[in-house]
């Protein structure tokens, strides 16, 4: 590009773009301190194969942020939202990131990347020590790793060794409850479904000591055809199957196993099934899969929760999916410690989200609180429940105990020389 | 974390029960895939290009298929409109584009097919949205399943294979017996003759790549109640009919439904007793047929 600019750029308005450059790279949050509105960055995912759940993402965020600046905005500043799309790809997610702070003059950061992404987002948050939340990553060691830790980074998300542990739990009831000794599991072979499978079946064992892993699939992401995984399960006649496959791969490998009658032979254990964006794809949905809640508008059942539910829908005409109540939780967040910070300034915004506990319609308890010493979501409604082939889908979900999910929460930190 | 379980397999072999199941789930598998390669294969023998956008054709006929059944809730016209529906998209793409790169350098032709793979990936993408559908059982075959010497066998699965076996018939019978079939025959070998004797070989080029759209449509159309749509949903089967054809020998119709069905065969049984190498022992198996017989198992019939 300088190569061609060449013969027509002065010396002086090189000097001049330099200068400003200085001062951009230098400290460009504080130069633009005074600026009536406050920009905030969102690299997310909007194309590709899960560009659903990034879209689902920026329509929560744009909900709350026309609330908060129809009430005022944050210390009397409008919000500006920048999103932009980094197709899912953690090179590309850290090069927006540090644009939208550089070049941009976003004063903070939502990350809206999955787990793969956020990491590189995390890199740059701390080189360049803006304010950042990570919205999407479920990734446990994002932030219960130490090595992570940074002042001005937070995790507003459901994290994997929070749902391993409820899921475990609820499983082994139902196993002690019906006799399920003899269990299959089937997830995608990749990170996540190796690392979501191994940690469920580590706590189901804590729980009900004589339940048995009999057969193992571990199918390709995306791949098109489960009928011989289906067929080898059935052949291990197990009493209970896990699965930790999710989005398309669930609905197709759902209608594979359905034509088998799998579902009448077993006890199916689907975490990531009660997601609307699965629940109103399939079409012959089987009674009685037990699955996680990811985001359902009757869990938690208040009159809050609902509401929120419906004004998504009727804003956007689609249901809100698990990204979405982690990003809108986000901008809430945001909102009540700028109050309680009286200023938009990142580094007392950061200590104000220390610890902070806000009212929120995804609340176990109608609250959620920012955990102080790891920076993470906490108090967040969790729980697993059957589901039905038609609206609500999981009528009764069964709430996870945050007593007991902390304390082994913890005894799992230690075992992996976190604490 | 087992590797290799030689005694799930030996135990599948020795139950009658596990035989059935395993067998009919490898014949689903590969006689989905036979309708896909054969089209790959037969565009091949006679028009002398590797369609890369073929992949493309089964994605059409998946979603042709739902949204007839959308509209009209029959099943029957759900698979007809997938099937003519990329037919007449085969001819469309063979006739304004294809036709243009015969006997160019095969780069061209690839960029071609590369290009349309994108194209029509984000066709489907505008015309039905970026996330994931799901088209749904019909309510005929929403039955419990068939039990044949203790083996599970899906109604909806005999209905696949009959369907994909009948293409195969009448698609070997045809090209064998019928004045059609030696025509196109006779173009393979030696298409200027067949021109020099007045017959339009245009046609006959433009009427082979719909054929061979139509049956990956056909697959597609089949497909389509057991697996979800998504724009891109082609590309995998793509790979996998790649490997049936090297296997079978490109341009050979009995090459290719023999190599679907070993494909088939080899995933269901080898998930058995290689539950972490099935991928593998298929590209395994295609490296020994390539060193052993380097034009396929049937790669004679090669015009």
């Amino acid at each position: 590009m300088t190569r061609t600019r060449k013969p027509g750029i002065s010396r002086r308005s090189t000097l001049a773009l330099m200068g400003a450059g200085a001062v951009t790279f230098a400290a460009p949050w504080v130069a633009r301190a005074q600026a009536k509105t406050i920009k905030i960055g969102m690299p997310t995912i909007l194309s590709g194969r899960v560009a659903q759940l990034g879209t689902s993402s920026r329509n929560a965020v744009m909900l709350e942020v026309e609330k908060v600046n129809a009430a005022g905005g944050l210390a009397g500043r409008q919000i500006e939202m920048v999103i932009r799309d980094s197709k899912g790809q953690p090179q590309e997610a850290a090069r927006i990131a540090r644009e939208l702070v550089n070049t941009d003059g976003c004063e903070m950061l939502l990350d809206g990347e999955a787990s793969s992404g956020s990491f590189a987002v995390h890199e740059v948050a701390r080189d360049l020590g803006v304010l950042c939340i990570h919205t999407c990553s479920e990734a446990s060691s994002l932030t219960a790793d130490p090595k992570q830790h940074i002042p001005n980074a937070f995790r507003c998300v459901r994290q994997g060794i929070h749902d391993s542990i409820v899921g475990a739990g609820y499983a082994a009831g139902i196993a002690k409850a019906k006799g399920l000794k003899k269990w299959a599991t089937c997830s995608p072979d990749y990170a996540y479904g190796r690392d979501t499978t191994g940690e469920f079946v580590l706590y189901l064992k804590k729980f009900a000591p004589d339940v048995e892993i009999i057969s193992e699939s571990w199918p390709k992401l995306f791949q098109p055809d489960y009928t011989e995984v289906v067929t080898k399960i059935l052949q291990a006649k197990p009493q209970a199957l896990y699965s930790c496959l999710w989005g398309g791969d669930l609905t197709s490998y759902i209608d594979q196993a359905n034509i088998y009658a799998m579902f009448t032979q077993m006890e199916v254990f689907a975490v990531n099934m009660a997601d609307y964006t699965a629940l109103t794809v399939v079409k012959n949905l089987p009674k009685g899969i037990h699955s996680g809640d990811r985001y359902i508008k009757t869990f938690p059942p208040t009159p809050e929760n609902a509401a929120w539910g419906d004004a998504y829908k009727a804003k956007y005409n689609e249901y809100p999916t698990n990204w979405s109540w982690q990003n809108a939780t986000a901008v809430m967040f945001l909102n009540e410690a700028v109050k309680k910070a009286n200023s938009t300034d990142g580094k007392k915004v950061a200590e104000a989200l220390t610890g902070l506990t806000i009212k929120c319609p995804f609340g176990a308890d109608g609250t959620v609180t920012m955990r102080a010493d790891d920076h993470t979501l906490v108090g967040y409604a969790i729980g697993w429940g059957t589901t039905i082939p038609q609206e609500p889908y999981v009528p009764d979900v069964k709430a996870g105990d945050w007593k007991t999910i902390f304390e082994l929460e913890a005894e799992w930190k230690k075992s992996k020389g976190y604490t | 974390m087992i590797l290799v379980d030689l005694d799930a397999l030996a135990s599948c072999l020795a139950s009658p029960a596990c035989l059935v199941t395993q067998t009919t789930s490898g014949l689903i598998i590969g006689m989905l895939l036979f309708l896909v390669a054969v089209g790959l294969t037969l565009i091949f023998g006679v028009l002398k290009v590797v369609n890369f956008s073929h992949g493309a054709f089964y994605m059409f006929g998946a979603y042709f298929a739902m949204t007839a059944y959308q509209l009209t809730g029959s099943f029957a016209l759900a698979i007809l409109s997938g099937a003519v529906g990329t037919a007449l998209l085969g001819l469309i793409f063979e006739r304004a584009f294809m036709s243009r790169v015969y006997g160019r350098d095969v780069l061209m032709q690839l960029l071609v097919c590369y290009a349309f793979v994108l194209i029509f990936d984000d066709v489907v993408r505008m015309i039905w949205g970026p996330e994931f559908r799901s088209m749904g059982m019909p309510a005929a075959f929403q039955v419990p399943p068939l039990f044949i010497a203790g083996g599970v066998v899906p109604p909806y699965y005999l209905l696949l294979i009959g369907v994909a076996l009948a293409a195969a018939v009448v698609l070997g019978l045809g090209l064998a017996r019928s004045r059609i079939g030696k025509v196109i025959r006779a173009a393979a070998h030696n298409p200027g003759m067949v021109s020099a004797l007045g017959i339009n070989t245009g046609l006959i080029y433009g009427g082979v790549f719909a054929l061979g759209g139509m049956l990956a449509g056909l697959a597609g159309a089949l497909a389509a109640p057991v697996r979800s749509l998504t724009p891109g949903m082609g590309f995998s089967v793509l790979i996998e009919s790649f490997i049936v054809t090297v296997i079978g020998g490109m341009g050979s119709i009995l090459g290719a439904l023999i190599g679907a069905l070993l494909i088939g065969l080899i995933r269901s049984f080898g998930s058995l007793g290689f539950p972490l190498f099935t991928e593998g022992l298929m590209y395994l198996f295609m490296v020994i047929v390539l060193v052993s017989r380097p034009t396929g198992l049937f790669g004679k019939e090669v015009a």
